[in-house]
Order: structure tokens, then C-alpha cells, then sequence
């Protein structure tokens, strides 16, 4: 009991939730982004990679961070237009057209990644963002090192969650790329093409995707390796549901996702081998599994997600 | 332009898809390749040497296609019920650690052609298990079970990793995480002598057209059909809808863990974490480039082996990484897709 | 003279191997009410789509006030003040009216919707046209009446001058019906011209000022319609004078199956609420209604795909508790589904196919499918029941709508059910089909079939059924025989006015 007591209490935790926190964030967001106009982003996971070691390689070649950030969401962007082709324009199965990205996209990144970096004993890495001082703020005792001592992209990530909020809320666009995943037919009778709205959506969304992979080799890490993404891609999609598809929600769940993820990780320090590592590192899957079974029924899906859009054709 | 649907498939086009499809995938990736500084075509022929060159080649080839065949399989059949089982890479663990379990501490010190069925069955019901939850789970909360498949490959993963940490671990490995063993005599015999090459390929094979005569034959196997084109349709004429689709995730999940059986025992005898290098994920390939057609599956399951195994000796020769086996056959279920709406649908203007 | 407004030239279009449209041209006067009226498949729907820009045409030009507009391009004709408004509404369940109504009316550039002045200018249109509703209200809440009049106020938010309506009544009860005619009246007395499709004479010959009449794709004539009368119409609009059969008298046999107080509960709300029927040997039972008010259920409840909540079904004299579909088949109820395409039959599969899945056991041996068995059942079926287009190997999907049914009728009035559930059977279908339809009821009915007949076309119910019962909001009404009842009467009953057990037959 005391070393819960114990976790909670340490600023350290509340700083990992945010740093945990980053990729989800962006990730969710890109794909409720996505799926609120109607297309399901399974590549998601392979963009994700593919994002982390397009921005790594950026910076590792010379290029600032923000600049390696913004090579990833171009990366991102390209496969997003992949899947809006095969999904939007041909109309394909959103979960197969998705899976195929992602295996695409990660194969793609760990070949060129091996193509441009020579094997080596250990792993070549490059100088990460580094926590910003914010005056005042950080140095509050508890507080200041818990939640004001993130790097710059955690900030963002946190921004962008609200802005898209906004965005879906309260702008003509918004409800522009909404009508386009409730009834694309609606949409086409009042004068707004939904096919572009789908394609916008996931490209943007994709970029988001992109960004959040990028942020675990320019940020969370220092370096990449294959596979690292570890299913958080998926993870996304279930907070997706979670969420119930809105913005400021999947912040919350990114956040809430990363609190237990942070304190598994230190309840596994604290308790020392007593429990086998793998037992912790299944909890955020298992949660995920658990949050769609509670979310599944309750949630009110955009009525036309998975539902391609051929023009004239009901 | 608009897409307008065929009236009539022609037969032709049907059967040259998966052609135009490897053979576009082929054609992106040669420019990878050259984008690399190799020689496009000489890479090719490097990579059918590798699969193709000697005898050990092609054993090694066929090998590799056995435990393709068997996931191929399990996403054919469950992607033809509707059922998205993209979980055939936790269900192959399972089987796999389930076959090392049954073998190590139950049926060791039985004859080896009383263990091997016994085996294989443990390893079967394993992979079924693991499908059977988020069977559940889509039935009783409809929680689409594109994700929960998706999450549960890393929970069991997870979960092998664990037991050959802890209870299953051989303690004969210097500290290698890898599971106890399954007895020589249950290990499936060679096909080739000095190959890796086991009857598990003939295994895989027969399965093949099992499943073909229980698609096409059999009540069951039209039943799981009408539930996959139509689920209100087949519910209206009388198709048990969960039952259909728990026989169907059976099959799926079996076929699976049967892979990972067969592989431990047809290849390792034991059990590690890296014994699967995705073949989950591209039995999902091997599925779509198939049409979902079980003897086609066959055929997939062959160029993805070939793929992969020619991809390593080419990578020694001419210094591109292997992961351009990953990419083409990533490239092929891509083009295979579009390739198949093009034989549904015509370009209008 | 009225100066004209829109003006359709020589419009033609094509898909695949039919002519949808074939050279017609239309205007329409400032204030005027036109309806354009023909069956399905006239070729009434493709022209309007052309007119807002859902289709490009082959040939031929829209014009609205003079200026051609873009053809394919649905923005366009937005400007020019043509307002749609759709037989399947085009809305968002999920939005709210406000958000509904407000999409694509502002720039995407814009920084923040202008969800006040929006708010005013919905608020004054709907109290100009009285058509009031809450703005804030989630569309999926509403009433289907409600809805349409969102539908409406969209377009005219838009600013819409010309209001095309599709089909405007299908959905509607009498009365709604009723008011609806009387809003569309003050509109064009405000000045704003009206093209309304139809295929109903009625309601052409009530709210129309000029009647344009297709037919195959052609415009074969146009009216005005102080000028012409229902008898006229309905010759034009069908061409030949097709006969459709009607019942003879008949002594219904004793009853199959009686329904005493069943309540269906589906996702939580009552479907049918305490409904009673009867229905005997030899009968035509006919339930008429708008279409939601609980015949899905109903039909259901027959076809073994739902569980009561409360009441017994009486089948032959036995309670038979929840019928599933093995039983219902195997008890001999023959089941012709409301949505073929959705229940009847599965496209992709074969038609022999199609013929045998509900029956799978009796073509099966020890789990294998008797196949050559299967496909000579598929024939017999094609044989005697005039189905074309196919052979019992080809895909299903390929058949037209009306092969279709008679695959769907065939399979079950091959094996001489003792009751038959009919859904809508003739929705959709040309009037040859209606008529070979309404024959083979008809015929089963001879041969000592109950008959069960949903519908929601008055003709069809009163030539068909010797009973007629109302459902409204899944309640049933007290059987009217069919002799004591006219158009007005049920037209009364399918808006839920009846007395309790009046005049129980």
C-alpha cells in the first residue's frame, strides 16, 4: 500500500504520463480526425513507424528537430493519400486497405532505415528535444517538475488536441468533414464533396500519425529500432472508441491510458521481479480490449464510417 | 470518371489478378532496389537463385511455406465469414507454446506417433481459444474484432514470453529465454534428409484442400459463405448466425495454432520468441493475394516463401537490406486489392 | 403567360444498356406547381438528378432564369436557388437541425461557424412557411414527419427558388400528407416554383397545376390538370392498360394461426404493442400502414427472426411459443421478405443457391450438399414460375428486380405453404410483375393458402385481401372486410383513427 502511495506521489510519475502520454495523443487525434469523416485508418501503426524513423533520419542527416517533426508528417501525409486512394477513390475495405498500409509503411521505413544506416554494435542516435523551463511554472515544487518539464512537442500535442476540438466543434469545416462520415450523401446534395473532406481528413489525420510516431525517436527516445512502436498505433484506435470520437475526450483517454501505463511501469521498479516483467507490459493492451467492451455499445458512431462513397450510387 | 460495377467477371482476368498483381509489386519494388544503387534484374535472378539454386534452397523454401499455407488459410477462412481475424500471429504463438507444454510435461515418454496428433490438437485448440474471445466480445458487446485480434497478437506474445521465462523455461539453455522441448520422437519427421524440410508441408497441403471441399461441400461450409455476404440474409433463412461463426472461428484459430505447432515441431522443438517472423501478418497476404480461394493459397504461400528466403541470399550478394522482401510482399496485397476492384468494376467517364 | 424559371432541353442519359432519359425537355413558371409523374423506373429520378448536378447528362442543358448551369456540378445549382428534397432524407441522423441545415452554407475558410445569425434566418423561414421545429433537436429524434420538414427548410436556408420534391408523400400518413400539400401551396403562392415527383394520381390531380408525364425514359405527354383526369393519367402513365387480377369471392376455411396480445420489444422499444389477428385457409389477410409503424416487426415475428415479449401465437390450434426460422419453415409458413435484396437473397451467391439455403437440411446429406439435387429444384422453380434472366448456376444479383421475387415467391409456393407472409411483394416492380405477383397470390389463395399481405399501396390491399386490419405505431386496428371499405375509410385507419372492435369481421 505505501508504494502506491509512493508511486503517486512522486512528480516523476506525473511527468512519464505526460511523456507516455505524447504519442497516443497524437495518434488518437489523427485518428478521430479520420474516422470522423468516415475512413478508418488502420495503417495507422505502419505510418506511425514510419514517422519515427523518417523524422530520426531527418535530424541524424543534419536537419533541426522541428524540421525532422515536420519531414514526419509529410511521411505521414504520403501514405495517408495512399489509403485515401484505395479507401476514398476505389472505395476498398477500410481494414484491409489499412493493414496493407501498415505493413507497407513499416517494411518501408525499417528497409530504407537499413539502407541508409549500416548495421553497427550499437545504435547510431542523435541529441532529442530537451525539456523546456518554463519561469515560474517550473519551478513550483511538485508541480513544476510534474508537469512543467516536458518537451516542446508534449505542449503541442496537448494544443492540438483543443485546436482540433475547436475545429470540429465550432467551424464550418468541422461540420463540413462531419457531415462527410455521417451522410456523405447529405453532403453532396448541400454542395460540400465529401471525397475531398476524406481525403483532407486522412491526410491531416496521417500527418498527426506521423508526428506521433516521431516524437518516440526524437523526443521519448534518442534513437530507432525496428518494431518500435509496439502496438501503440493500435492502441489509438481503440481510444478512438474511448473517446467516442471526440477530440478533447481522447486527450483525456491518452492521458488516463498513460497514467496506468506510467504506474505499471513504476509499481514494476518498486516490486522488484516479484511479478513477472510481461504481466505489466500486457496491461495497456488488455486495458484497450477492456475500454472497447465498456465504449463499443454506448458510443454513437459516425453513421457512415467504413461506408465507401461512390457518387450516385446509394 | 466514374467506377461502374461488371455485370460479368471475365474468367480470364479473375485468374490473371494475382499475376498483374505480383508482377506490379515486383515492378514498385525494382525501384527501390535501383533507388539503392543495385541492379534491378540481376537482383531478381538473385533471388530466385537464393529460393530456387540448390536443393537446400528449395527445401529451405518450402519449409518456409508451411506455416504460410496454414495462417494463409486461417485468414482465408475467416475473412469469407466476415470474421476479421487479424490475430493469426498471437494465435501461432499459442499454438506454438501450447505444443511445447502438452509435450514437455504431459504426453513425454508416449510413442512419437501418439504424441505428434495429440500435439498438434493442443496446439489447435490453443489458437481456437485465443479467436473464440473476441468472438465473444464482438457477439455479446459488438467490439469489432479488427483491433481486439489486433491487441490480443501482443498479449500473447506477452504471455510466451513469460511462461519460457518462468515455468516453461529450459533450464539446459544457459539462460536463453527459450521453452523446454518436445521429445525427438514426436518431432515430425524429414522430407528431405540433411533439410530442415518435414511433412508438416504435406500437413499444410491436405488442410488446403480440406478446407476447399469443406467450402465448397459441405452445408456448414455454405452456411459460412451466406453469413459473410450477408448476415440479415443468411439470419432470414434460418443460418445460426453465433453458431456459424464459432464453428468458422474455430476453424480459423485452429488453423493458426496448428501452424505454430507444426513449426515447433517440425522445425525447432522448442520455443522462442522470435520463431515467427510475421507469419500472422502475411498469412493475411497470403489470403488476399489467394482471392481467399484455399488451393490458391497454396500458391500464395510459395511466392511469399520464395519472397522471404530469396530476399536473404540476395541481401548478402548485393548489400540490400532483406527487408525488401517485407516490402514487396506488403507491395502485393496492396496491388492485389486494386487489381481485384478493376475486376469488379470498369473506368467510366 | 408566367415567366419562366427552369428550363430542361433535350436531356439524355445513359447507363449501360438502358436509356434512363430520353430527350426531354421541361420548363417551369415562377409560382407554378408542376408534377412529374410515371412509374418506377420512368426515369423520373435520373432527370431530377441531372437537374441538381448529381448527374452529367449525354446530352442537353438545365437552365435556371436563363443561365445554363454546370452540368455535374451539385454547388451550382445550389446558387442558382434549386433546392432538393430527397424520398430518403439527406440528413445526419447524428447532427442537429441547426448543423443539418448549416452545412456548406458558409465558407470552409471561415474561422467560426455563425451559429447566431444561422439560428435567426432558420427561425424566420419557419415561421413564414410554418414549419416549426427546434433547431437544437438531434435529427435522429425526430418524427419522420419532422424530418421531412428539415429536408425542406435546408433547401429553403439555401435560398431555394425552385423545390424539386421527390416522392414527397411516401413516408407520410393521410394527414401528413394532407398538410404538407397545403405548405407546398402557400410556398408557390409566395412565389417560389415547385416540381413535385409522384406516382400517385391522387395526390398529382390535388396539388399540381401542370402534370408532366414519363414514361420509359420518354416524356409522352403533358397536361394541365384542370385538363385531364385520373383515368386519363393512369393510361398515359402506364401505356398499355395492364390488368391487374383481383380476388373472387371465396369461403375462407378454418383459422391457421391466430395472434392474441403479442408485444415485440427490439432494442429496447416496443415494436408491435399487444397486437391480435386471425387468419384462416384460403384468406387474404391485408395490413396496410405507412411504412415504420411496425411491419418489419410483424413480418418478423412470422419469419422466426424475432422473440415476443408477451402474448401467444396460435398456430393450428397449438401454441408454438417463438418460432424460429427451421420451425416456421418446417411448420409450412412460406416467406416473402419487405427488402429482397437485404433478406430475400444473398447477390453474390448462386440461384440454386438462393432456392435451398432455408431449406439446407432437406438438400443435405450428412453435412455435404446434395448439389445436383439443389440445382434441379433451382429449375423446377425457374420453370414454373417464369424466372428469366438466369440459369440456377448464375449469380443471383444479376436478375432484375422482378425475377427476383418470383425466385423468392417460387422457392416458397413450390412447396404449397399452408400460410404465406407477403412484405411489400410488389414494391418496386414494373406493372407486368405487379400483375404476375398479385396472380400468384392469388392463385395460392385458391389452393388454400392463408395469406398475410403487408402493404402500404391502397389499390394493392383492396384487390387483393378479403380483411384488411391498420397498423400505426405497432398497433393493429379491428379487421375491416374489404367489400365495406373505400380509400377514404382506410386512408382514416392508416392514420390511427378507428374504434375499437366498430366493426370486427
Amino acid at each position: 500500500m505505501n508504494t502506491i502511495v509512493d508511486i503517486l506521489a512522486s512528480a516523476g510519475l506525473w511527468a512519464a504520463v505526460l511523456r507516455i502520454a505524447t504519442p497516443l495523443i497524437l495518434g488518437t487525434l489523427g485518428a478521430v480526425l479520420s474516422e470522423r469523416s468516415g475512413v478508418l485508418n488502420l495503417g495507422i501503426e505502419g505510418i506511425m513507424t514510419f514517422g519515427a524513423m523518417v523524422g530520426w533520419l531527418a535530424v541524424f542527416n543534419g536537419a533541426d528537430l522541428w524540421t525532422g517533426l515536420f519531414v514526419a508528417a509529410l511521411g505521414g501525409a504520403v501514405f495517408g493519400a495512399l489509403h485515401a486512394v484505395l479507401t476514398v477513390t476505389l472505395g476498398l475495405s477500410q481494414h484491409v486497405s489499412g493493414l496493407g498500409v501498415t505493413l507497407f509503411a513499416s517494411s518501408f521505413a525499417y528497409y530504407v532505415f537499413r539502407l541508409m544506416v549500416p548495421v553497427s554494435g550499437s545504435p547510431p542516435t542523435i541529441e532529442p528535444f530537451q525539456p523546456i523551463d518554463i519561469p515560474g511554472l517550473s519551478d513550483l515544487p511538485f508541480i513544476g517538475p510534474a508537469f512543467f518539464t516536458q518537451t516542446a512537442p508534449t505542449y503541442l500535442a496537448i494544443a492540438l488536441a483543443l485546436l482540433l476540438a475547436y475545429v470540429l466543434a465550432k467551424t464550418p469545416l468541422g461540420l463540413a468533414v462531419r457531415m462527410a462520415g455521417e451522410n456523405p450523401h447529405a453532403a453532396e446534395a448541400q454542395g460540400v464533396n465529401p471525397m475531398v473532406m476524406r481525403y483532407g481528413a486522412v491526410i491531416a489525420g496521417s500527418a498527426l500519425m506521423g508526428v506521433g510516431g516521431a516524437f518516440l525517436t526524437l523526443s521519448a527516445f534518442n534513437s530507432f529500432f525496428p518494431t518500435m512502436v509496439q502496438g501503440r498505433g493500435w492502441i489509438c484506435i481503440a481510444l478512438v472508441v474511448f473517446a467516442t470520437w471526440r477530440p478533447e475526450r481522447a486527450l483525456f483517454g491518452a492521458l488516463l491510458f498513460a497514467f496506468f501505463d506510467g504506474f505499471q511501469l513504476r509499481l514494476q521498479t518498486a516490486l522488484d521481479g516479484a511479478v513477472p516483467y510481461q504481466i505489466f507490459l500486457m496491461i495497456p493492451y488488455i486495458l484497450s480490449i477492456a475500454a472497447l467492451a465498456v465504449m463499443a455499445r454506448r458510443a454513437r458512431v459516425p453513421q457512415a464510417l467504413m461506408q465507401p462513397y461512390r457518387r450516385g450510387e446509394r | 470518371m466514374r467506377f461502374e460495377r461488371r455485370e460479368h467477371r471475365p474468367t480470364a482476368l479473375v485468374i490473371a489478378t494475382p499475376l498483374i498483381a505480383v508482377a506490379a509489386a515486383l515492378g514498385i519494388a525494382g525501384i527501390l532496389i535501383a533507388l539503392a544503387g543495385a541492379p534491378v534484374l540481376e537482383a531478381y535472378w538473385k533471388i530466385l537463385v537464393g529460393a530456387f539454386g540448390s536443393k537446400l534452397s528449395i527445401t529451405e523454401t518450402l519449409t518456409r511455406a508451411t506455416p504460410l499455407i496454414l495462417t494463409g488459410l486461417a485468414a482465408a477462412v475467416a475473412f469469407r465469414a466476415n470474421l476479421w481475424n487479424i490475430g493469426g500471429e498471437g494465435q501461432f504463438y499459442l499454438g506454438a507454446i501450447a505444443t511445447a507444454a502438452v509435450g514437455a510435461h504431459l504426453t513425454a515418454g508416449l510413442p512419437g506417433f501418439v504424441q505428434m496428433p495429440i500435439l498438434m490438437a493442443s496446439g489447435a485448440v490453443a489458437g481456437m481459444i485465443l479467436l473464440l474471445l473476441p468472438l465473444w466480445l464482438r457477439l455479446r458487446f459488438s467490439v469489432d474484432e479488427v483491433v481486439t485480434t489486433l491487441l490480443l497478437n501482443f498479449v500473447a506474445i506477452l504471455f510466451v514470453s513469460m511462461l519460457i521465462d518462468t515455468v516453461l523455461k529450459d533450464p539446459m539453455a544457459f539462460g536463453w529465454p527459450q521453452s523446454e522441448a518436445v521429445e525427438r520422437v514426436a518431432r515430425l519427421p524429414k522430407l528431405v534428409d540433411r533439410s530442415r524440410l518435414h511433412i508438416g508441408l504435406l500437413v499444410a497441403v491436405a488442410f488446403a484442400f480440406i478446407v476447399h471441399f469443406i467450402q465448397s461441400r459441405t452445408t456448414f461450409g455454405l452456411r459460412s459463405r451466406a453469413a459473410g455476404l450477408n448476415a440479415r440474409g443468411a439470419v432470414f433463412a434460418g443460418v445460426p448466425l453465433a453458431r456459424t461463426l464459432v464453428l468458422v472461428a474455430m476453424l480459423s484459430g485452429g488453423l493458426a495454432g496448428l501452424a505454430g505447432s507444426i513449426e515447433v515441431l517440425g522445425v525447432k522443438g522448442y520455443v522462442t520468441t522470435d520463431l515467427s517472423p510475421g507469419y500472422g501478418y502475411s498469412g493475411i497476404v497470403v489470403a488476399m493475394l489467394a482471392n481467399l480461394h484455399p488451393i490458391g493459397v497454396v500458391l500464395a504461400a510459395l511466392f511469399t516463401a520464395v519472397m522471404f528466403v530469396g530476399a536473404d541470399g540476395m541481401s548478402r550478394s548485393l548489400g540490400i537490406p532483406t527487408y525488401i522482401a517485407d516490402v514487396t510482399v506488403a507491395l502485393s496485397l496492396i496491388s492485389m486489392l486494386v487489381a481485384v476492384f478493376f475486376t469488379q468494376y470498369r473506368v467510366r467517364r | 403567360m408566367r415567366e419562366t424559371v427552369l428550363e430542361i432541353s433535350g436531356v439524355s442519359k445513359r447507363f449501360g444498356d438502358t436509356l434512363a432519359n430520353d430527350d426531354i425537355s421541361l420548363t417551369l413558371g415562377k409560382g407554378e406547381v408542376v408534377a412529374l409523374l410515371g412509374e418506377n423506373g420512368a426515369g423520373k429520378t435520373t432527370l431530377m438528378s441531372i437537374l441538381f448536378g448529381h448527374y452529367v447528362p449525354d446530352t442537353g442543358s438545365v437552365a435556371v432564369n436563363g443561365e445554363v448551369l454546370a452540368p455535374g456540378k451539385p454547388r451550382a445549382a445550389i446558387r442558382a436557388g434549386v433546392g432538393m428534397v430527397h424520398q430518403h432524407f439527406s440528413l445526419a441522423p447524428n447532427l442537429t437541425v441547426l448543423e443539418n441545415v448549416m452545412t456548406g452554407t458558409e465558407s470552409l475558410f471561415s474561422l467560426a461557424s455563425d451559429t447566431k445569425s444561422a439560428r435567426r434566418k432558420l427561425a424566420d423561414i419557419a415561421e413564414r412557411f410554418g414549419l416549426a421545429v427546434n433547431p437544437d433537436a438531434r435529427v435522429g429524434d425526430l418524427s419522420v414527419g419532422e424530418q421531412q420538414r428539415v429536408e425542406i427548410l435546408k433547401a429553403l436556408y439555401n435560398d431555394a427558388k425552385i423545390l424539386v420534391l421527390d416522392e414527397p408523400t411516401a413516408v407520410l400518413t393521410g394527414p401528413e400528407a394532407e398538410k404538407l400539400f397545403v405548405t407546398l401551396k402557400e410556398m408557390a403562392a409566395q412565389g417560389l416554383s415547385l416540381i413535385f415527383i409522384s406516382h400517385k394520381l391522387d395526390e398529382v390531380m390535388a396539388a399540381a397545376d401542370r402534370v408532366v408525364v414519363l414514361r420509359g425514359g420518354r416524356q409522352v405527354a403533358e397536361r394541365k390538370a384542370s385538363e385531364t383526369s385520373k383515368a386519363e393519367l393512369a393510361e398515359l402513365m402506364v401505356g398499355r392498360k395492364v390488368e391487374r387480377p383481383v380476388r373472387e369471392p371465396a369461403t375462407p376455411g378454418p383459422v391457421v394461426l391466430e395472434a392474441v396480445g403479442i408485444t415485440v420489444r427490439v432494442d429496447g422499444v416496443d415494436r408491435l404493442k399487444s397486437v391480435d389477428f386471425t387468419l384462416h385457409a384460403g384468406e387474404v389477410l391485408g395490413i396496410i400502414g405507412v411504412s415504420g409503424n411496425g411491419q418489419a416487426t410483424l413480418a418478423a415475428l412470422l419469419s422466426g427472426t424475432v422473440k415476443r415479449a408477451s402474448g401467444d401465437l396460435v398456430l393450428f390450434g397449438r401454441g408454438v411459443g417463438d418460432l424460429t426460422v427451421a420451425e416456421a419453415i418446417s411448420e409450412g409458413i412460406g416467406r416473402v421478405p419487405e427488402d429482397r435484396n437485404g433478406e430475400g437473397a444473398i447477390g453474390e451467391m448462386a440461384i440454386w443457391e438462393n432456392a435451398v439455403l432455408e431449406r439446407i437440411s432437406d438438400y443435405s446429406r450428412h453435412g455435404l450438399v446434395q448439389r445436383g439435387a439443389a440445382i434441379n429444384f433451382a429449375s423446377q422453380i425457374i420453370e414454373a414460375f417464369d424466372v428469366r434472366g438466369g440459369t440456377p448456376t448464375s449469380r443471383t444479383r444479376l436478375l432484375s428486380g422482378g425475377n427476383m421475387q418470383k425466385l423468392i415467391l417460387g422457392r416458397n409456393l413450390i412447396e404449397h405453404p399452408k400460410i404465406l407472409l407477403a412484405a411489400q411483394p410488389a414494391r418496386g416492380l414494373d406493372e407486368g410483375a405487379v400483375a404476375a405477383v398479385h396472380e400468384r397470390i392469388l392463385e395460392a389463395r385458391r389452393a388454400g393458402t392463408a395469406v398475410l399481405l403487408i402493404s402500404e399501396d391502397l389499390d394493392e390491399v383492396m384487390a387483393l385481401a378479403d380483411r384488411i386490419q391498420a397498423i400505426v405505431g405497432g398497433r393493429l386496428s379491428p379487421p375491416v372486410a374489404a367489400e365495406n371499405a373505400n380509400t377514404q375509410m382506410l386512408g382514416l385507419m392508416m392514420a390511427g383513427e378507428w374504434t375499437e372492435n366498430a366493426d370486427a369481421v
